[in-house]
């Protein structure tokens, strides 16, 4: 009998030991729903299908990437196990697949879902869930709200901070303007009208002599243009989607108004809108960027391209370089990585969100040099600097300085 | 008058089903019945919020049926009214405080009276010109709510966030397993009326007006009446069904209910079959599921998957579930005569 004690005593003894063992190694990594020693479950929507489907090549350049990374060995020893569904940039639709990803496929996070009504549709649930809605794929200036939204984070420069910057050019460079504008009416158009007026701030009201805005509906907006020049403005921000942007660049020409032209990023592709609108009509046109433009020869050398050429050619061969998509995929994908490094072993929530409000001065080479992201606990805008750009020839030519603009929602 | 014209006329593409072939025996309703009860129970939230969406999109199916499986009219312009529905909802929820319950008959009566001012100018048109009368409804509507100066009650783009309401009397139930059950309610009540409608005499004038709109005015039905009373009980159940819609996904924006939704609508009736009431909750699960069945498939081709899913079934089955269903019923008949 006592034989039998001491031996129950050295087995308990023993287990102890073995869970004061386990209990030390967990403290060091900790991990919520959607991460374990192998692998971080990450879940995407993407409108693959439906009106917005041009954009569903982000999320296909999310995945490749995310396959290259999980070929070299993963993140800290965990494989990326990426989870990409399709909404058809309908918002309810949306909300069923962030159930599906969160409730029934149990991921860490969601990570780049596309679209702001959409996103929209979501925010709350993913707040109220406290699952982090990560680097939003949308421009909207409402994701920058860590106090209402903590768990909610955008990526691109959002559009009020574009048109600041336009707005602080114009300060400095010609204070008198009389700026005409053309805007979208939508929330995209009203977000950069906003972030104009902010800039100009007190001397918006006599520096903007006529704000127009168009519906995407129209077949044309050529008549906004004629009205517009007849208000003898002599700078004009042009607040439109690409095929529209065409329209104004060509009508411009035409009826010989030739005021100093600033165009929404949104809309800044040689492809889509210098090249139908006619390099001779856009010449030195204004806009703003923060990544490198692939069909640029200006880059033929950097090493950056060179890395993410290297990667479409290995990855992603059946995805157009060209396409501006393909590059913004690509560096969202990078910016995510490098915040799943930074997490280490502590794989929760919270500290994820930690994490991404604390990247400090990261740089994915896709980005204009100069050009650095930034988070802090009040500052939900990764990036939040642009260069201004003059459009020479057949492409744009980059001059000035980086500019910053941060604006929360 | 034009070789068109009598085409359209000559050929109705909604056969004549009789109005005890529209609905299930009293056995089978109550199983399915029992099912709907017992299910969320073992499931996850997730599913019971899959489930919810199920009924509601069966009950817009359920109201299309009604208008062109009996009184046969066309409508391409169903997202319209259900979009008219979610919005009331919200408004009324989000900027005047009202309580959930109280707006779903708001909306109903709301879209009541929008459908039958609709369908007064659409009593002048018929088969295909009415299909595109609609259709062009439906496409007007999400613009109509990005308008100025509605923006300030429908949010524009943005849209609307809606609270989800919390399970009353203090019952332990999740959100969604409450929601799960109001609407079961709701769509029970609804179906009960619905199928009452089809029997009563109301229904007999929609089904006489279907048949043929000539005999059935000689026999003295007010054909105008009933075509736009059709079109507004239709438009009323599809109101309804977007406000619960507009709870349960808790967000309203221009962008959720396009065209495409209206066109998901029709075909939950076609896949369901024309004019089988029970069939509209089989259409619904078709425009639910088998989009994220063809997206398993390929995510690139999710669209030519779900094309080629729905033209098979079309193929095979041409009057739908109703179609299966009546085929079931005479194998289980053969078997119990061996």
């Amino acid at each position: 009998m006592p034989a039998v004690t001491g031996k129950l005593a050295a087995a308990s003894l023993a287990l102890a030991l073995i869970a004061a063992a386990t209990s030390t190694a967990s403290a060091q990594k900790k991990y919520d729903t959607g991460a374990t020693d192998t692998e971080i479950k990450i879940g995407n929507i993407m409108p693959y299908s439906g009106p917005a489907s041009a954009y569903g090549i982000i999320g296909r350049t999310e995945a490749a990437y995310f396959k290259k990374i999980n070929d070299e060995g993963g993140i800290n020893g965990r494989k990326i196990n990426y989870i990409s569904y399709d909404d058809a940039y309908s918002p309810p639709k949306t909300v069923e697949q962030a159930r599906k990803l969160v409730e029934s496929d149990e991921v860490l996070f969601i990570f780049n879902s596309l679209g702001t009504p959409p996103n929209s549709a979501i925010h709350k649930y993913m707040n109220s869930k406290k699952v982090p809605q990560l680097f939003v794929a949308t421009g909207a200036t409402k994701w920058n709200d860590p106090q209402n939204f903590p768990w909610t984070m955008g990526w691109q420069p959002n559009y009020q901070s574009e048109t600041q910057i336009y707005a602080k050019w114009l300060l400095k460079n010609k204070p008198d303007a009389k700026i005409a504008v053309l805007f979208q009416n939508d929330d995209y158009g009203k977000d950069y009208l906003k972030g104009l007026k902010d800039g100009l701030g007190a001397k918006a009201a006599s520096m903007i002599v006529m704000e127009e805005s168009y519906e995407t509906s129209e077949p044309t907006i050529d008549n906004h243009i004629v009205k517009l020049k007849s208000t003898g403005a002599d700078v004009f921000m042009n607040i439109t989607t690409p095929k529209f942007a065409a329209q104004a660049i060509k009508k411009n020409a035409e009826i010989g108004w030739k005021p100093l032209h600033f165009l929404n990023n949104v809309s800044a592709s040689v492809g889509s809108v210098m090249k139908p609108a006619g390099y001779e009509n856009g010449q030195d046109i204004i806009s703003a960027d923060y990544l490198k433009d692939v069909s640029d020869p200006a880059w033929n050398n950097d090493a950056g391209m060179k890395e993410f050429l290297a990667f479409m050619t290995k990855y992603f061969p059946e995805g157009d370089k060209l396409d501006k998509g393909t590059i913004v995929g690509y560096a969202v994908a990078q910016t995510l990585v490098h915040v799943l490094k930074q997490c280490g072993d502590d794989l929760t929530r919270e500290n994820l969100m930690k994490q991404a409000a604390s990247v400090k001065d990261f740089r994915t080479e896709a980005l204009l040099p100069g050009i650095k992201i930034n988070t802090g606990p009040n500052d939900f805008a990764p990036i939040s600097q642009l260069q201004l750009e003059r459009f020479k020839g057949e492409r744009w030519e980059l001059f000035g300085d980086v500019i910053s603009a941060d604006v929360g929602g | 008058m034009s070789a068109v014209e009598e085409v359209v006329t000559e050929a109705p593409a909604v056969e004549a089903v009789p109005k005890r072939a529209m609905t299930l025996g009293t056995g089978t309703s109550l199983l399915v019945l029992a099912a709907l009860i017992i299910m969320p129970i073992f499931v996850k939230n997730f599913i019971i919020f899959q489930m919810t969406m199920l009924l509601i999109y069966g009950l817009a199916v359920l109201a299309l049926n009604i208008l062109t499986g009996g009184s046969g009219q066309f409508s391409l312009g169903q997202s319209a009214f259900y979009a008219v529905g979610a919005y009331t909802t919200a408004v009324l929820m989000e900027h005047f405080e009202v309580n959930y319950a109280l707006t779903l008959p708001i909306a109903g009566i709301v879209c009541f009276g929008f459908g039958f001012l609709f369908g007064q100018p659409a009593l002048r048109l018929s088969g295909v010109y009415l299909a595109l009368a609609t259709f062009a409804l439906a496409t007007a509507m999400p613009q109509l709510l990005k308008l100025n100066f509605l923006e300030h009650w429908t949010g524009g783009v943005q849209g609307l966030v809606v609270t989800k309401p919390d399970a009353p009397f203090g019952l332990k139930m999740s959100q969604d397993m409450w929601l799960y059950y109001f609407s079961l309610v709701v769509v029970i009540g609804i179906y009960l009326l619905a199928v009452n409608l089809l029997r009563s005499r109301s229904g007999r004038a929609f089904m006489a007006i279907r048949d043929n709109e000539i005999a059935a005015s000689a026999m003295g039905v007010d054909v105008a009446l009933y075509k736009t009373l059709a079109f507004g009980v239709s438009a009323a159940i599809t109101g309804i069904a977007g406000s619960l819609g507009a709870i349960a996904v808790q967000f309203v924006a221009p962008d959720s209910y396009t065209i495409t939704l209206a066109v998901s609508l029709f075909l939950g009736m076609v896949v369901g079959g024309v004019g089988w009431l029970p069939g509209s909750i089989v259409g619904a699960a078709f425009i639910i599921f088998v989009p994220n069945i063809a997206e398993g498939i390929s995510k690139g081709l999710s669209g030519a998957v779900f094309g080629v899913l729905l033209f098979l079934v079309i193929y095979l089955v041409p009057h739908g579930a109703r179609q299966v269903a009546i085929l079931g019923q005479q194998l289980a008949g053969k078997l119990r005569k061996n």
